[in-house]
């Protein structure tokens, strides 16, 4: 219900996200992290929490979690260790979590987003920690009354867990953030950050900076509320703007400011659209962190950090300067080639490379082509459409074997046929006319019209014009350029 | 029960079993006769598992009569502490809350005996948890010491002690946290080994205190100590806290005498508090030594005296830990929800009726409610206390001053043992201050209870090896226990030490429970 | 530092333990002489001194990302006081 009321400050955001790593086991033993299984069937001992077993760490989940932390410009420190973050809950089956409590694997980064007003902001990253998934709560009628039903299939998924610093101003701000950080993990294969199967998770932090009323000048903070539940980016958006004004309705009434009131944390409700209070007792949490003693520290050395930065595969922002500089696209261009993947990215400049052409490449790839994937909802793979095809295509265009005019259905029956241009240009008749041929056509179509011809010797050029569609009628190929300045140039001899 | 086979060590078991003079299924059927016929008294088995002890047997003795190759335990009775998973077998840490509970893996050292063809004729009784220096903390039943049986057998292995103490078994494994092994150990007459921490998988070891907990053998003699801890020791890739260094092989090695042996003996050990009896048997063990040609050299360990105290900050911090997993919901007890939901329905009725909001707002929610009720109902007192006491040492604003400096003083504690061991090569020292206690004498007073742990509790937190030996007995009639104590990953001196003792000092007897 | 009741009570609801009336007051006095003994370790100095975490020192003992065979599911359910045939079963207390 967020009456659009102006707030008279400033929304302060800080994200976290949890991200699934793209392990093939789990963080401390071997099950399957495989998404949809049966409930239950990707469990052992050790993830079940049982009796006297033992966490084993994954080495893969290290190095993942270091390539991000790169990537982010992180520091990554030598020495990280794991701790206990000890709370009950029936999906936590150890009664603790295993997670990094004050020396996280990497630290203190930044990753810079575009804004409306175009200049780029550098948003600090805090931290970006690694620990153990939990279980899920099914409710299944079999169980019936309101019992739950716990999964532990996901219990023990290696998670990366990326604190930002609270320096997002605006709901628009955080999508951008969310945006750039999934395209980033995605160009480096860290995680699939496929937020229905739950590989991305949200939380945010919001408060406001007010006019404080006490002291002219002064800005006053309102209590820091931490959002849960964000299943989408726009829920992401849509919780923020509540929360805002919630808060700013609150600050009006009550006045009262952060430390005058715990950190609350609210529940986004998707389908009403607002934030409900978490019950205290859940929430009071003294959480007794504490060094795990099952669990050997793990250091990193200067080098091996070194070594995962030079296998760095190009990173987003990278790709966006170099289709800038190297193939002379628009900064829009780049970005929106960009920002749809790194598989399309690769596809635009495999079609720009054979087609000889970026500009056009860009062209029929970001309409073209994405047009016919939102429409039929295919990915590139499924389009029979490959590179060198459409390249191909381009090629003639840009060679004057393919007429502007007929670029289009050529496109189209390339698809539907899944044939390469010179099929589907044969299928349409399409064929490159020749200059004498045009010559030809057009004499005899001034012949036929002296009207005209005298029209345009009066100085009406424009006159030309009815000749083009005749022109068509002899040959459907004519290009009406071609044809016009042909005809003008033929009146100018005569 | 003259020359029963229930009466041999394990050594001497294997050579007549190898020479063919007896049968494994002899050997099982005396050592499950001789529980028949004590273990109303003594205690020491929560159950026994004859039939698989039998066929274990019975497979063993088809396989050696022909002539395959057997493991170094095969057909030899051992008894192990119910805190060991056993696939499919009750694993209850003689705890209510496990007290249905069937892991479906192998603990490690489980495993490792299977491999080596020992049989598995029942489960000892404990500690809850292994919480406890008295075994009177076990949810089923009380274990009596089988040379006063008013008496206890120490804890928390104290049916791992009490079983080869009374000739129940010959070989038994037990676990030691802060002195499980040894104080039973000591107290009941026999010999017990913790080894290095790191030196035995704790897989499938249900955790009291990750850092400290060992897993270790008590039987009768040195050489039964070294060929049960070679069955078991060595690296585990399941335990991350194992050490990678190779565990050669003790038994081979036991009989050889350490030439120029340095024993250390420290002034600080014989404070006030330690009984008379025991000081003496002590320095009679000790002068033993000396006129085996061993040089004895005063070393001190100023930061030992703080033992106890750092102890029971870091285990039960552990503990608190490492007991939140029994929740009752994805295994063990579980409160009657039913009920568990009427009483909080009453609870928050007689609230709203009173008017009370802050009375109403503090009474749990179902779930918190299910979690307390069930551990509570579930979990000893001891258990109960420890958890407290953890959690209380690593809440918010309390970490620093008890957790952390604990660890600090732990650190101290081991570089005293780490200084004294560039002087001697072993330290003798007690294991108690005092014979067995009363069964019911300390129970009721749980710091005297801990403070008896002052002599073993700094091998677990230094992570050093240890043994306890008998070395004589009190005038009631009390064994008393000699503590030698070695350099990380030193177990072969330390057990060539101990069997120098045990050659003068003579054979350990078995309890005449008359 | 003397344990008051109200330490217990919030300790007891911390570990999810349920004292009754007396309990609380027994465990007062008990945890309060413990604690008073702990105390003794504040006058160590331990300036400098790196806490011990492990009685091994090890780092980077690690595993190859490989999977491993799960347990079937009636084995992972076995021990489970109330269960459905999918999963381990809460009587109805979530949210709550
Ligand atoms: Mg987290
Ligand atoms: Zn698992």
């Amino acid at each position: 219900m967020s009456d659009n009321q102006t707030i008279a400050g400033q929304t302060i955001i800080g994200l976290e996200v949890h991200v699934q790593l793209a392990t093939k086991s789990k963080l401390f033993c071997g099950c399957a992290t495989t998404f949809g299984a049966e409930p239950n069937t990707q469990t052992c001992p050790v993830c079940l929490g049982l009796p006297g077993s033992l966490p084993v760490l994954n080495e893969r989940a290290i190095d993942l979690a270091v390539e991000t932390g790169v990537a982010l410009n992180c520091t990554i420190p030598d020495f990280t260790k794991w701790d206990r973050k000890q709370y009950f809950y029936p999906d936590l089956p150890k009664g603790y979590q295993t997670s990094q409590f004050d020396l996280p694997i990497t630290e203190h980064g930044w990753l810079e987003i575009a804004t409306e007003d175009d200049e780029p902001k550098r948003i600090r990253i805090t931290r970006a920690h690694l620990e153990e998934d939990a279980g899920k709560s099914l409710h299944d009628e079999s169980a019936g009354g309101g019992d739950s039903v716990i999964d532990l299939n996901r219990a023990g998924t290696p998670l990366l867990e990326i604190v930002s610093e609270p320096d997002l101003r605006s709901s628009a701000e955080a999508r951008a953030y969310l945006t750039e950080l999934r395209l980033l993990l995605t160009f480096l294969g860290v995680s699939d950050c496929n937020m229905q199967e739950g590989s991305l998770r949200v939380d945010a932090n919001v408060n406001l900076h007010v006019e404080d009323p006490k002291a002219a000048g002064e800005t006053a903070a309102t209590p820091i509320v931490e959002i849960k539940n964000l299943n989408s980016f726009r829920a992401v958006e849509r919780a923020i703007e509540y929360e805002a004004s919630r808060q700013w309705r609150e600050w009006q009434e009550t006045g009262r400011r952060i430390g005058q009131a715990p950190k609350q944390t609210r529940g986004w409700d998707d389908s009403a659209e607002v934030t409900r209070a978490q019950r205290e007792k859940e929430e009071s949490a003294d959480y007794r962190y504490f060094p795990c003693p099952d669990l050997a520290p793990v250091v990193v050395t200067a080098d091996e950090v070194e070594r995962v930065r030079a296998k760095m595969p190009e990173l987003p922002a990278a790709l966006r300067l170099r289709l800038q500089t190297d193939h002379g696209l628009s900064a829009y261009d780049a970005d929106v080639i960009t920002s749809a993947g790194r598989e399309m990215a690769d596809y635009f400049l495999a079609v720009a490379t054979s087609g000889g052409d970026a500009k056009q490449a860009a062209n029929w790839v970001t309409q073209h082509v994405s047009r016919v994937m939102n429409a039929t909802g295919k990915t590139l793979a499924e389009l029979a459409l490959p590179a060198e095809r459409l390249g191909g295509m381009i090629a003639k265009l840009v060679g004057g074997d393919l007429p502007s005019a007929r670029a289009r259905d050529v496109f189209d029956t390339m698809l539907e046929d899944g044939v390469d241009a010179d099929a589907a240009m044969d299928k349409l008749g399409i064929a490159a006319v020749d200059e004498s041929e045009l010559v030809t056509i057009c004499r005899e179509l001034l012949d036929a019209n002296p009207k005209i011809v005298a029209d345009v010797q009066g100085g009406k050029q424009q006159a030309v014009g009815a000749l083009i569609g005749q022109a068509k009628k002899k040959n459907p190929n004519a290009d009406p350029g071609r044809v016009r300045a042909i005809c003008l140039e033929l009146i100018a001899e005569s | 029960m003259a020359d029963s086979p229930a009466d041999l060590t394990a050594a001497r078991l294997l050579e007549r079993l190898n020479a063919g003079e007896l049968t494994s299924v002899e050997a099982t059927q005396a050592c499950l006769d001789r529980v028949s016929a004590t273990d109303d008294k003594v205690g020491a088995f929560l159950r026994t598992t004859p039939e698989r002890a039998l066929e274990q047997a019975a497979a063993v003795d088809r396989r050696r009569a022909a002539g395959e190759p057997l493991g170094a335990l095969a057909g030899a009775p051992v008894a192990v502490k119910d805190v060991l998973c056993d696939e499919g077998e009750l694993t209850t840490c003689a705890s209510k809350m496990l007290a249905d509970f069937r892991p479906p893996y192998d603990a490690t050292v489980v495993a490792r005996l299977k491999a080596a063809d020992a049989v598995l004729i029942g489960r000892t009784n404990m500690d809850e948890f292994a919480m406890g220096g008295s075994t009177e903390n076990s949810a089923f039943q009380k274990t009596h010491n089988p040379w006063d049986l008013e008496r206890s057998p120490g804890g928390s292995s104290g049916g791992a002690a009490a079983c080869v103490a009374a000739g129940q078994a010959p070989l038994s494994i037990g676990t030691d946290t802060g002195g499980s092994i040894r104080q039973p150990a000591a107290l009941c007459g026999v010999v017990g080994l913790k080894p290095t921490y790191g030196r035995v998988s704790r897989y499938g070891l249900v955790a009291f205190a990750s850092s400290l907990d060992q897993v270790g053998p008590l039987a009768r003699s040195v050489e039964d100590v070294a060929l049960l801890y070679d069955a078991i020791a060595g690296h585990d890739p399941r335990d991350t806290t194992s050490t990678n260094e190779p565990a050669e092989p003790t038994a081979p090695e036991v009989d050889r005498p350490l030439e120029g042996l340095r024993v250390g003996v420290v002034p600080e050990h014989y404070a006030e508090g330690l009984s008379d009896e025991v000081r003496q048997a002590v320095e009679k063990a000790i002068d033993g030594y000396r006129e085996a040609g061993a040089e004895t050299v005063e070393v001190h360990l100023p930061h030992a005296k703080h033992g106890v105290a750092t102890y029971y900050v870091i285990a039960p911090s552990e503990a608190s830990s490492n007991l939140a997993r029994y929740d009752g919901v994805h295994y063990g007890y579980r409160t009657e929800p039913a009920a568990m939901h009427a009483r909080l329905a009453a609870e928050r009725k007689e609230a709203t009726e009173a008017g009370d909001q802050a009375a109403a707002d503090k009474i749990d929610t179902a779930l918190v409610r299910l979690y307390r009720q069930s551990r509570s109902e579930a979990l000893g007192p001891e258990v109960q206390r420890r958890i407290m006491l953890g959690a209380y040492a690593l809440s918010a604003g309390y970490y620093d001053a008890y957790y952390k400096k604990a660890l600090q003083v732990r650190r101290l504690i081991r570089q005293d043992y780490d200084r004294a061991f560039e002087k001697v090569d072993v330290i003798a020292g007690p294991v108690t201050a005092a014979p067995a206690f009363k069964l019911g004498e300390l129970i009721d007073d749980p710091l005297a209870m801990y403070l008896v742990d002052l002599y073993t509790v700094t091998a677990n937190l230094a992570g050093l090896p240890a043994i306890s030996l008998p070395c004589g007995v009190s005038s009631a009639g009390l064994p008393i226990g000699l503590q030698l104590m070695a350099p990380p990953l030193e177990e072969t001196r330390l057990l060539r030490a101990a069997r120098m003792h045990e050659a003068t000092h003579g054979p350990t007897a078995i309890a005449p429970l008359s | 530092m003397a344990i008051q009741r109200t330490d217990v009570e919030r300790v007891a609801l911390l570990a999810r333990l349920e004292p009754t009336g007396e309990e609380i007051d027994r465990l007062s006095g008990e945890l309060a002489a413990i604690v008073d003994y702990v105390d003794s370790l504040s006058a160590i100095d331990t300036a400098g001194v790196e806490p011990m975490v492990h009685a091994i020192e090890q780092t980077n003992v690690l595993r190859a990302d490989e999977v491993r065979k799960s347990l079937p599911r009636d084995a992972a359910l076995a021990n489970a006081p109330l269960k459905s045939d999918s999963g381990f079963r809460v009587p109805a207390v979530l949210g709550d």
